[in-house]
């Protein structure tokens, strides 16, 4: 039973880290039906903005919990600025024309800013340091879960709590769902669309960024190519849950967590991620639009 | 017009962007001495590069959106330049004589070197051309392409290690191969459709190099096969230069057919049917097309061609692993297809030559090679989206004879 | 529209024309030069400088590997310069990527072959190696890899013209096998790897070694996903599976995560790897935790003054600590240099006899190298993390 927890709260960990990341893929497809594929990078500049600023303020002898905000803060402004930037540049041009063309432009811009790092900083492993202290409480059980990764739950937990609201509640989730249904339309009726767009690309951004900071400093080091594979399977989770939904997203992410540690720990590693896509096919065979998602019925 | 307000504009951007790029060009942290080194420099060279680049960007989109203004001004959709040429007799035929000799005279002109990158680009046109009626003409967003190229390289490989089967024997069974796998990986996809279909073709070209990669038995796992011998020609003994020319032409040729076949196939029934198919499912439906084997047909005849540009694959490089046959390979293989311009022969042959070859002429740019690589992406798709050489829709008019015979001379 | 797409399609033939001209012409003239050139005079000493082709993964996921060579050949050949050259003649780098991708690697070939490098430090993966030593064999060009460690590139006799400054998979596994059974007396052990040419390769060596020694047994055998987020699944089955110590094949960015993750379980399972993790990068990002792990390497480096120099000087040049394989890089374009220097010529016999003969010092000991292509004197060792340091272990 032991295993089972372990093997549990393992899958726990990284479904929740593929969910940080999914969020904000899913919150661009929703509204855009754009895969980014450099969301993956957002979330790599996020964490070596994160890096550089805690490594500067570190320098200057900073106390670590201002350390901590400062930087987290500082790496979501900075993704945010890049989600921005790099819709306005390359998507929003090529609004209007085939889905695939900004597909391909996303491409170019995930290998533009992986070699934009690699290039400005340096092609190697850097460490980064572990920002959460571990908690007095949690030390009875810290063979089983450290603190790093309750921070890692609770983060994405409020995340998806803050986007169901922000997309149910608030007028600009209002907003976003109107474009997400039908953009002309919601152009008509006085919603500013480029608005709407680049807001989504903010918030997306800026929480790619914070699970940046979180997850390297779970696994304690960064380089410029961390964010294609967590991408690649960070939309894999997105789909899996229903790409568009934010609580479909973060299902998809666990769900994909614990095929992989379960298949792991009771079968064998070598073929998690064969499994893992196994079990995406067969998902999307029997539920075509993923977990939580809609099919759509076709107008004719 | 230089006015303030376009002065002011650039200035901005070019403030922008200095913000923007700070933390990453202009902080590096010395991890041994502990000091920070600030490259103020680069920040201004970004901000100088940047306020003259905006002008060029906005002079550039503001061509863009003129040129769209006019073509729909003007009503009717005007045929790009080189189809035009292409059409036009006058052109055809010297331009034809002039692609015949550049492309025979190739190998002996140029360097080795451009021969060997120039199979490569050849490799990719055929591959292209196969994916292009998946996605092109079918409409079926397909991420896992390369998985059939790999089916192709290993059947060569593996037949040959434990067959000695010759490449001459391998090619055809590699198209077989690769048909039989775009079925087997047909079927289960039929429901799906747009991104769904994407990831899930995605997972099945992981799928396959993953049990490449693990299932050393079958296949040496990663440490790859090595010595697969190049295609013979009658049993001669060829020098690597001779054989590089060999390959060449052989590829040629192979490329030749490729265009041939897809062109017949776009041109017959099954060809429509895929076109309709993308238009629109349930039209298609409508209309009495089984939707079932136009799918199937499409992903089979797609696969047949990457089935054979693995076999060449796996002959010229003499060495495969599975870390050929990764997402990015597919990747690249979607982007020829778009960035040549979907649904288009011709687009598909010009963009498997501008993206492989491109990385390598970038060379000369040493480390900057994939930066510039990513730049000239985006910028090819924001101004032109619809690809190079966009597919011109066959339209069909019922105006009387008069109208369609002046059409014709045109 | 019309005319728009008239302008780009000039610039895209202004751009091809260009890299034509840039490209072809340049060597055609070079090639007919040469061409005549040695019928004038047979040997054209001080003629132009010696090429060194530096070909691996210098962008994508395996750049990390790939670059530190480019910047040891780099320090060399700018020493090298500075004193008056190698044979009287500079030395020129010609540095071109592979991606580590078979495919691309004989692209990379044929380019420096048709730019007439004499000698190549490269490729870094040993599957682009293998599918670039053909080409090279066939133009007469000698190569040597830093870090291209499968057992066939010397021992299938295929490629007469490799040479390596790295133990093969065979020999470390071999290496790491013994320590643990005769050093350390384990008996249960696991082995993992990154299902990579390199890991992998290694991982399949020890694992074939533990099945022969009925000292101990292989509980545990499997790959790891590499650039996976979170391993406890691997880390709890490790755990389960009761094993005494990990044999990992791959690289450091892995290693870390897996022991890190180990160490914060509270486990203390040993763990053996490879010189894919002897480098400074793992002790700096596994921190604490990788004290006491135990990694394969050349023979003490910490001691020799080379060695030391040459780590000076890429902090010097670069402002960092050099990255993987850095060392044996060094060491190979020495080799390489030096093999010229003595033999007072580029060719392909002349080479071969000198790197089989003359000794040099490099960072990794005096070495030459034997009939197959693996170094002779470059002494493998096993280290363990201590105090923040690779500490060498007296066998």
């Amino acid at each position: 039973m032991d295993y089972f927890l372990e093997l549990f709260l393992g899958g726990l960990t990284r479904g929740s880290i593929y969910a940080l990341i999914a969020l904000g893929y899913t919150m661009v497809y929703g509204i855009i039906e754009l895969i980014n594929f450099a969301h993956g990078e957002i979330y790599m500049i996020g964490a070596f903005t994160g890096l550089i600023v805690i490594s500067v303020l570190t320098l200057l002898g900073w106390n670590t919990v201002a350390i901590i905000v400062i930087a987290s803060l500082v790496a979501m402004i900075y993704s945010a600025a890049y989600g921005f930037t790099i819709e306005k540049i390359a998507y929003k041009p090529l609004r209007g024309s085939q889905r695939l063309s900004a597909l391909i432009s996303a491409i170019g811009m995930s290998l533009f800013l992986q070699n934009y790092v690699l290039l400005a900083q340096t092609s190697n492993f850097l460490p980064f340091p572990n920002l959460v202290p571990d908690f007095k409480f949690m030390q009875p059980f810290e063979n089983i879960v450290r603190s790093t990764e309750i921070v890692i739950y609770v983060i994405t937990a409020l995340v998806m709590v803050f986007l169901t609201f922000l997309i149910k509640f608030t007028r600009m989730g209002k907003a976003m769902r109107a474009v997400a249904q039908d953009r002309d339309m919601a152009m008509l009726v006085g919603v500013d669309v480029n608005r709407v767009i680049s807001f989504t690309f903010i918030i997306g951004s800026s929480i790619a960024a914070l699970g940046g900071v979180l997850v390297s400093s779970h696994i304690g080091q960064v380089n410029y190519y961390v964010g294609f594979i967590a991408g690649i399977k960070a939309f894999v989770a997105a789909v899996l849950g229903g790409i568009g939904s934010m609580p479909g997203a973060v299902l998809g992410s666990l769900v994909l967590g614990w095929t992989e540690s379960f298949f792991t720990g009771y079968i064998s590693s070598d073929y998690e991620d064969v499994f893992a896509f196994i079990f995406l096919v067969l998902i999307l065979i029997f539920r075509p639009a993923g977990i939580l998602g809609r099919s759509d019925t076709d107008k004719v | 017009m230089m006015t303030f307000q376009e002065i002011k504009k650039s200035l901005l951007t070019a403030l922008w962007f200095m913000f923007l790029t700070f933390p990453i060009m202009v902080i590096k942290v010395n991890t041994i001495e502990k000091t920070i080194e600030w490259r103020w420099w680069r920040m201004a060279g970004i901000g100088l590069g940047i306020f003259f680049l905006s002008f060029l960007w906005r002079y550039l989109i503001r061509r863009k959106e003129a040129g769209k203004k006019k073509a729909e001004i003007a009503g009717e959709e005007t045929m790009p330049l080189a189809q035009r040429l292409l059409s036009n007799p006058r052109f055809y035929m010297p331009g034809m004589v002039a692609t015949i000799v550049m492309v025979v005279a190739f190998p002996f002109v140029f360097s080795l070197y451009q021969t060997n990158i120039m199979i490569t680009a050849l490799i990719y046109v055929v591959v292209g051309l196969g994916l292009n009626i998946v996605v092109g003409l079918a409409g079926l967003l397909d991420l896992g392409y390369v998985a059939f190229y790999a089916v192709g390289a290993y059947s060569y490989a593996l037949l040959n290690v434990h067959y000695g089967v010759t490449f001459w024997m391998a090619l055809p069974i590699g198209a077989a191969l690769g048909f039989l796998f775009g079925i087997l990986l047909g079927f289960p996809v039929l429901r799906l459709r747009g991104d769904y279909l994407a990831i899930v073709t995605l997972g099945f070209g992981e799928i396959i190099r993953l049990v490449l990669e693990n299932w050393n038995a079958f296949s040496f796992g990663p440490s790859g096969i090595a010595n697969i011998p190049k295609p013979g020609l009658f049993g001669l003994d060829l020098n690597l230069h001779q054989s590089t020319i060999f390959i060449y032409f052989l590829m040629i040729g192979l490329a030749l057919m490729t265009i041939f076949v897809v062109r017949r196939l776009q041109d017959s029934r099954i060809g429509r049917a895929w076109i309709a198919l993308r238009e629109d499912e349930v039209a298609c439906q409508a209309m009495g097309i089984d939707k079932t084997r136009t799918k199937l047909s499409a992903f089979a005849l797609g696969a047949t061609w990457a089935g054979m540009g693995g076999v060449v694959f796996a002959a010229k490089t003499t060495f495969i692993n599975p870390t050929s046959f990764t997402i990015w390979e597919s990747i690249i293989i979607l982007c020829v297809v778009v960035l040549g311009g979907m649904g288009s022969i011709l687009g598909v042959i010009v963009g498997a030559l501008i993206l492989i070859l491109l990385p390598e002429y970038l060379r000369t740019f040493s480390e900057f090679r994939m930066l510039i690589f990513g730049v000239i992406l985006v910028m090819m798709m924001v101004f032109r989206p619809g690809g190079i050489i966009s597919d011109v829709r066959r339209t069909y008019k019922f105006e009387g004879l008069g109208r369609k015979a002046k059409d014709r001379s045109e | 529209m019309q005319k728009y797409f008239g302008k780009f399609f000039v610039w895209v033939a202004a751009l091809a024309l260009a890299g034509v001209f840039l490209y072809g012409c340049p060597q055609q003239e070079e090639e007919k030069a040469e061409a005549t050139a040695p019928a004038a005079t047979p040997a054209p000493a001080a003629a132009g400088p010696i090429k060194l082709g530096v070909a691996g993964a210098h962008s994508g996921d395996l750049a990390s590997y790939g670059i530190p060579t480019v910047r040891a050949a780099q320090l060399v050949v700018k020493q090298r310069n500075a004193m008056n050259g190698v044979a009287g003649r500079q030395v020129e780098v010609l540095v071109e990527d592979d991606v580590c991708k078979p495919e691309v690697a004989t692209n990379t070939a044929t380019k420096l072959v048709t730019d007439e490098a004499d000698v190549v430090v490269g490729h870094i993966c040993s599957g682009a190696t293998k599918a670039a030593l053909g080409i090279y064999k066939e133009s007469g060009i000698i190569a040597m890899s830093p870090s291209a460690t499968n057992p066939a590139l010397t021992q299938s006799g295929d490629y007469p013209n490799f040479y390596r400054t790295i133990a093969s998979d065979d020999a470390q596994a071999r290496l790491q096998v013994d320590f643990a059974l005769d050093k350390l007396g384990l008996t249960k052990l696991a082995v993992l790897h990154d299902k990579g040419d390199y890991g992998k390769g290694l991982a399949e060596f020890a694992k074939g070694f533990l099945e022969a020694d009925e000292r101990a047994e292989v509980v545990l055998y499997e790959g790891i996903t590499p650039g996976a987020v979170d391993y406890s699944a691997v880390v709890q089955k490790v755990k389960r599976s009761g094993a005494e110590a990990v044999i990992f094949g791959g690289y450091h960015p892995e290693a870390s995560k897996i022991v890190t993750q180990m160490r914060k379980k509270g486990m203390d399972t040993i763990f053996i790897s490879d010189d894919g993790v002897k480098d400074v990068t793992f002790i700096k990002v596994a921190g604490e935790f990788a004290e006491g792990v135990y990694a394969t390497g050349p023979v003490d480096t910490s001691k020799n003054p080379m060695a030391i120099e040459a780590i000076e000087a890429h902090k010097q040049e670069f402002g960092e600590d050099p990255g993987a394989f850095y060392l044996n890089a060094f060491a190979a374009t020495l080799a390489l240099l030096n093999a010229i220097e003595k033999s007072g010529s580029t060719d392909f016999d002349a080479i071969t006899q000198a790197l089989r003969s003359e000794w040099v010092a490099t960072p990794l000991g005096i070495i030459k190298f034997d009939e197959r292509g693996d170094a002779i004197g470059v002494g493998f060792a096993v280290y363990q993390v201590q105090g923040g340091n690779f500490a060498s272990i007296e066998l």
